[in-house]
């Protein structure tokens, strides 16, 4: 059969969260912060009324990459570090189509550093959802790129990490997408609010999701986390969300709670921009020079008359 | 009478060699003429070693041949560099007697024409960049390079920047013949062009376009890529190409990413495509290996240079053939493909998308620098005659039905599902799976994925082209070519077979799988069989030997050009216990 010219991305009838999980049972180990954000995506993808054939969700290779499987909606569970540019390709294929990253942040960050600015610079509308354990756990709990200094890693020192975390709030920024968030996989209020907002966002929406890793990280827990949240965006703290300045530096006391016992854990917006997305500027491409889907050969082949 | 005619421009990039030869190129054919081009630069953008060759003939032609009749010398590097080729019967025209950089000794039997293209350029019309042009003109006055069609190619090229630009051309090319006229008034030349035929209905395409133009044809509308050389042309010209068929071209920030785009794209059920050469071939394995595990549809073409690692990026090799049929871990089957000449490039192309969707698997298509480059007439594509093969989508299924992706069937391939067929959402995984996409490592489910993934490929040498083949049963020697050689290949086994020879040959277009069949039946029937190609190992001859009962002789030249007809020639005669070198014209190399 051929495929439809454009996708109807919605539903009439809105679906449950549980209509967009897939009957295969996740393998997380109990206690994961992942099984929050399934969760929290679900849902989201049932307040969005997205149609479970019309959506795509894309991830990489490690414990939070399994989620694709387990959502009922398209899905490429695709090779470690990767999962950003094959979203890029189904996005640019079908610009109407909702996709949606879900990866680890050593997928993000590590093997897939260099994956993740040119979508965001280039303002493609989809969104990034890192799932932020600090850790390596598939493979049995390595450092990662956000893991804090002296953390326990198979392969790190004898004495712990030796490496500053690198700031997922401040590259994103400055890599340029136009949504950028924080978030904590055991507020689901706060978790459903963030992701519904960055699905929302027309343009590259990116949130961090710390979701405590119960089996390798023993630092960054639920048990650690809780006293700590503090909501930014409350309180007439951070509500300019336009102010690319203002949001760099309040990215910059991300990990203030890393060096004083007293100094919150931050989730909300950092960051959130209206500017013109890439698939429109590529349809103005298109117009000015009148493509089509029923192409004229005779001129295709005219041009290369000797 | 049948005119076989080769110009060779040489000299330093940048000063209008490559041009000098796309002009000649495009005179001769609009003077109904065949002709197949030969290029050759350095990596470095200005500066270096350049040549452009032209091979002219009112017969159809088989390859680049095996030298040059004339060479145009534009400065003394071109020279030295074609000394050893100045045989007798050849012509040089050079930049002399003032105004070059360089005074030629005497060759015996070779016509010298000295034609001061500098110094006219410099000092009468007063602006370097005619050089090209006024030896150009010399060309027209010395062969009866038809002038018509020579200006009016001109024309065309420049009347964009404005008749002044046209009218210096044509001025420079007017000096350079009159200094002819004016100084070899007596000149006498062995060949000449015959007088014009009526233009063929003939679109001209170099290698790489032709690939672009295969692709769209095809129906690709998706290409990722990642800047390379010699690849990176088949962007280029689908930039242009796909704003006629509304289609997307991306430039990736790594290889990596090239080609998880288009398995991405492919994804949504849009044909999609990249290109690179070895180092990209090197950074996608991986993905290669997704799209296998996942059986996602990708053509990958490979337009291979002289490796490993950096190598040689604009020179001639066919070393790439390993890595495209074996390369990724695990059990990985896909297709491999090579094209021979720009004709190939084209509708081989399609065929790579047609297999890569009705296999559900990556497809590989290996050109090379030379041919990438390579310009030729072929007849106008008729769209109406290409017969394209559509992906099997899968239909919604009925209602408390579920979607299983990776059915297994008989045939190994099972329909897909896509963005906008409702119900048909799965998900795509490089992960050992069941049927329904979940992840699963027990024995049963294991052996059942592998045979699947493998099943898919077990007809396939009786469902492609069959190969073809020249010559007859019980033939002294039969020769197997793939990629560009093959070209050479022709011209060789036709002189062979015209001076009695019995010689043979196979083409086989699809090189892996193994054509195992074929490839057995030809050797059986021959009394040898050889192999040549461009890499030192002898990649095909070693996957033949693999994968069937035949060991063929290998004959393998590394240099970074493509063998000749010549070197095939001997190589025969060689192996059939001949004298080597008995034609008239021995010229082993192109340099």
């Amino acid at each position: 059969m051929a495929l439809p010219a454009t996708l109807n991305i919605h539903v009439e009838e809105p679906l449950k969260p549980k209509d967009y999980r897939s009957d295969i049972t996740p393998t997380w180990c109990p206690g994961c912060g992942d099984f929050g954000v399934v969760g929290s995506l679900a849902k989201a993808y049932a307040d969005q009324k997205y149609d479970p054939s019309s959506v795509t969700t894309v991830s990489g290779i490690g414990c939070s990459s399994r989620l694709p499987l387990w959502m009922n909606s398209f899905g490429i569970h695709s090779c470690h570090g990767r999962a950003v540019p094959v979203a890029v390709g189904a996005h640019l294929a079908r610009p109407e189509m909702p996709v949606v990253v879900t990866i680890g942040d050593g997928d993000c960050f590590s093997i897939g550093g260099g994956h993740i600015g040119p979508p965001a610079r280039r303002n493609m509308n989809m969104t990034v959802i890192v799932m932020d354990n600090g850790t390596f756990a598939l493979t049995k709990n390595q450092n990662s790129p956000t893991s804090r200094i002296g953390l326990p890693g198979s392969l790190a020192s004898g004495m712990g990490n030796l490496d500053e975390p690198m700031n997922p709030i401040e590259l994103m920024i400055t890599y340029g997408a136009t949504f950028v968030a924080q978030t904590y996989s055991a507020n689901a209020k706060h978790m459903g609010l963030t992701i519904n907002q960055a699905l929302s966002h027309k343009g590259f929406s990116f949130v961090n999701v710390l979701s405590p890793c119960p089996t390798y990280n023993k630092v960054d827990t639920f048990a650690y986390f809780k006293p700590r949240i503090h909501n930014i965006n409350e309180e007439g703290e951070h509500t300019d969300l336009g102010n690319r300045a203002a949001a760099l530096i309040k990215a910059g006391e991300l990990y203030e709670h890393h060096k004083r016992e007293d100094a919150p854990v931050p989730v909300g917006v950092y960051y959130e921009v209206d500017k013109p997305i890439y698939s429109e500027k590529v349809a103005k491409v298109r117009e000015f020079y009148k493509a089509t889907d029923s192409p004229r050969w005779d001129d295709i082949f005219d041009q290369f008359k000797p | 009478m049948a005119i076989d005619l080769t110009i060779k421009v040489a000299g330093e990039g940048g000063e209008g060699v490559i041009s000098s030869g796309d002009f000649i190129m495009q005179a001769a054919t609009r003077a109904g003429m065949e002709v197949v081009t030969f290029k050759s630069f350095p990596a470095e953008i200005k500066g270096g070693y350049a040549l452009s060759q032209v091979r002219i003939s009112d017969q159809k032609i088989l390859s680049q041949g095996d030298g040059f009749d004339i060479l145009v010398a534009f400065n003394g590097e071109a020279y030295e560099v074609n000394k050893p080729l100045l045989t007798p019967g050849t012509i040089m025209v050079w930049d002399g007697p003032k105004g070059g950089d360089f005074e030629p000794e005497e060759h015996d039997g070779v016509q010298m024409f000295a034609v001061p293209m500098s110094d006219i350029a410099k000092n009468q019309l007063k602006n370097y960049i005619a050089k090209n042009m006024v030896a150009m003109g010399a060309v027209v006055e010395l062969f009866g390079l038809p002038e018509d069609s020579l200006k009016s190619s001109i024309h065309d090229k420049f009347i964009k920047k404005g008749q002044e630009v046209v009218d210096f051309n044509y001025q420079a090319i007017e000096l350079g013949r009159q200094w002819i006229r004016d100084n070899y008034p007596e000149r006498k030349v062995a060949q000449a062009f015959p007088a014009s035929k009526p233009q063929k209905d003939v679109v001209i395409l170099e290698g790489n376009q032709a690939i672009a133009v295969g692709a769209v044809m095809a129906g690709c509308r998706f290409y990722g890529a990642y800047p390379i050389t010699p690849a990176t042309s088949v962007g280029n010209h689908l930039v242009s190409l796909m704003h006629h068929v509304n289609g997307t071209v991306y430039q990736a920030e790594d290889e990596i990413s090239a080609l998880a785009t288009v398995i991405g794209a492919s994804f949504t059920g849009t044909k999609s495509f990249t290109a690179t050469a070895g180092p990209g071939i090197s950074l996608m394995q991986e993905l290669i290996g997704l799209a296998i595990m996942s059986e996602v549809p990708v053509v990958i073409a490979d337009i291979q240079r002289g490796g490993p690692s950096t190598g040689m990026p604009t020179k001639h090799d066919q070393g790439d053939l390993f890595a495209c049929s074996l390369g990724s871990h695990g059990d990985a089957p896909r297709i491999v493909l090579a094209v021979a000449d720009v004709s190939d490039c084209v509708y081989l192309t399609i065929q790579a998308f047609n297999l890569a969707e009705r296999y559900q698997t990556p497809v590989m298509l290996l050109s090379d620098a030379s041919l990438s480059i390579q310009t030729e007439p072929i007849p106008r594509p008729d769209i109406s005659k290409v017969k394209r093969v559509e992906r099997e989508f899968a239909k919604a299924p009925a209602e408390g039905e579920h979607f299983n992706r990776y059915r297994i069937t008989d045939s190994g391939v099972s329909p897909m599902g896509a963005p906008g067929i409702p119900g048909t959402n799965y998900a795509a995984t490089g992960l050992e799976h069941a049927e329904d996409s979940g992840p699963r490592t027990n024995i049963e489910t294991r052996n059942a994925m592998t045979e699947k993934r493998w099943r898919k490929f077990e007809g396939i040498e009786d469902a492609f082209t069959p190969i073809e083949r020249e010559g007859e049963d019980g033939d002294d020697l039969g020769i197997i070519s793939w990629g560009m050689t093959q070209s050479v290949t022709r011209e060789a086994v036709a002189r062979l077979r015209a001076q009695g020879h019995k010689v043979s040959a196979l083409y086989p277009k699809m090189l892996w799988p193994m054509p195992k069949k074929q490839i057995e039946a030809f050797a059986g029937s021959v009394k040898k069989v050889v192999v040549p190609e461009a890499n030192f190992q002898g990649q095909f001859a070693d996957l033949i030997k693999m994968r069937t009962n035949v060991v063929p002789i290998k004959f393998n030249a590394y240099r970074g050009e493509p063998l000749i007809p010549k070197e095939i020639e001997n190589m025969a005669l060689d192996l059939l216990g001949q004298t080597a070198g008995a034609a008239p014209k021995a010229r082993l190399a192109i340099h």
